[in-house]
């Protein structure tokens, strides 16, 4: 579904990325482990092209979505992506906040859009929230709206930076729980984060990124039961 | 205090002279809500463009042009400006019709960067997060930044009028007749000085309370209706 050809990234003279080469296939759930600064979240943000790369390609459904005459926007909207500081609108109501996008971009009525944004903030458990602001919210009720909104474009992909990292350790559990019944779904998920009971529990693939290469990379069971290298030992030892 | 009257009388009222200040209190008030309107127009296009531009390569020779507009603007006191459209570059129109023009100009480098900066204080996130949905980044920018940019701006704009009001003082450099001329023909026609000075310092004074406390209002009501 997406696959990451020699992807480099660099920030002035600093080199972030340097050549990542991975395939994402359809259903996966691939969490991106690794100590900060190994360029994780650089990687997520380079597959929707929120970076743009220094070089490489980055191949979604067939396409290059580093070519010159791709439109990035009509992509994006199969890419769904939730943010370590959930990044909600706050100047739009819960609703408004799941139904902006479809009725922008992809002309769905607006009481279709609302219909299925309720819908999919039942499943969360937030329903009775809709007409509430994101700043009358707790931490971990915005990231689950921050899901829901990304859903309600129906993307094919989602991709999560770091989605616990900023919550309270309370609310972690209620956002991992959603993410989890996500895969169970089927949702192909690309996942950031430093939450290794999800990633030995949800996953069936991990990368462990150091320095801007991935350094290890396989099943939960490989990586986490049968670390070959030394740095992901090191790492393991300090987390786990 | 009943001398003080009489002086006013004589000045003002005996001699006719209220309806040069009516004129004067007229012009400063055309001068300063034209070039208001074309500051925010200018301004706002300034900004924008700006804003929008910084990461298309095609648009940097335009961005640095603006940026050379502003600062070329905000480099020039404005009563040399005002001279400058008058003698040289609009040296057929009317004294009023430079005046707008001149303020305008002069206010819109001001305003774009405060609308600028205005828009720059929303969370980068904004941006991403609409642009993770697929927007562009014009739609993002009308719908997401820019109504969380206005409560920024507001007050910004406010200020800017209000420093606008009063710099249109000036004006009288090119034969307009605006409420401080008007103070100071009469001031030499009638050798009172005292009284058409205050009376001119009262307007503006006046005037700015009022903003000010609109400002104020405004402000709490953006405060109140902000959902954050």
């Amino acid at each position: 579904m997406i696959s990451v050809k020699d992807l480099h990234k660099d920030f002035e003279d600093l080199e972030v990325l340097k050549g990542v080469t991975v395939e994402i296939d359809k259903g996966d759930v691939m969490c991106v482990i690794g100590p900060s600064g190994s360029g994780k979240s650089t990687f997520l943000r380079c597959l929707n092209l929120l970076e743009k790369p220094t070089s490489g390609q980055i191949i979604f459904e067939g396409d290059d979505l580093t070519g010159k005459n791709i439109d990035l926007d009509l992509h994006r909207q199969k890419m769904g992506m939730v943010f370590q500081q959930f990044n909600l609108f706050p100047h739009m109501s819960v609703l408004d906040n799941l139904t902006c996008a479809p009725v922008m971009l992809k002309k769905i009525p607006k009481e279709e859009a609302e219909k299925k944004a309720m819908d999919l903030l039942d499943r969360v458990g937030l329903a009775d929230k809709a007409k509430d602001y994101p700043n009358t919210l707790s931490g971990g009720q915005k990231q689950r709206v921050a899901i829901v909104r990304a859903l309600c474009m129906e993307p094919d992909v989602m991709l999560f930076d770091e989605p616990t990292s900023a919550l309270d350790p309370e609310m972690v559990g209620e956002v991992l729980e959603v993410m989890k019944e996500l895969a169970a779904d089927g949702m192909t998920m690309v996942v950031v984060t430093h939450e290794m009971g999800f990633a030995r529990e949800v996953s069936n693939r991990v990368i462990f990124l150091d320095e801007g290469v991935i350094v290890e990379q396989g099943t939960p069971e490989e990586v986490f039961g049968n670390p070959k290298s030394d740095r992901l030992k090191g790492f393991l030892a300090k987390v786990l | 205090m009943s001398a003080w009257l009489a002086k006013l009388n004589e000045t003002f009222i005996a001699s006719g002279y209220y309806t040069l200040m009516l004129e004067g209190f007229k012009n400063t008030m055309i001068i300063t809500l034209g070039a208001l309107a074309i500051s925010i127009v200018l301004g706002s296009v300034i900004a924008t463009v700006k804003y929008l531009g910084d990461d298309i390569p095609a648009m940097k020779p335009v961005v640095k042009i603006l940026d050379a507009y502003v600062n070329v603007i905000r480099g020039i006191p404005v009563v040399v400006l005002l001279l400058v459209f008058y003698y040289i570059i609009m040296k057929s129109a009317e004294g009023i019709v430079v005046g707008v023009i001149t303020f305008g100009i002069n206010s819109s480098a001001y305003m774009a960067e405060l609308i600028r900066s205005g828009i720059g204080a929303v969370d980068k996130g904004q941006m991403e997060a609409g642009r993770s949905l697929g927007m562009s980044r014009l739609q993002c920018t009308k719908k997401i930044i820019f109504p969380q940019a206005v409560r920024y701006i507001l007050p910004a704009i406010g200020n800017e009028l209000i420093a606008l009001l009063k710099e249109t003082s000036v004006a009288g450099y090119v034969a307009v007749v605006d409420i401080t001329r008007a103070g100071n023909l009469v001031r030499n026609n009638t050798y009172d000085a005292v009284n058409p000075l205050l009376l001119v310092a009262l307007v503006y004074l006046v005037l700015v309370f009022g903003l000010s406390a609109l400002l104020k209002l405004m402000e709490r009501r953006l405060a109140k209706n902000d959902k954050r």
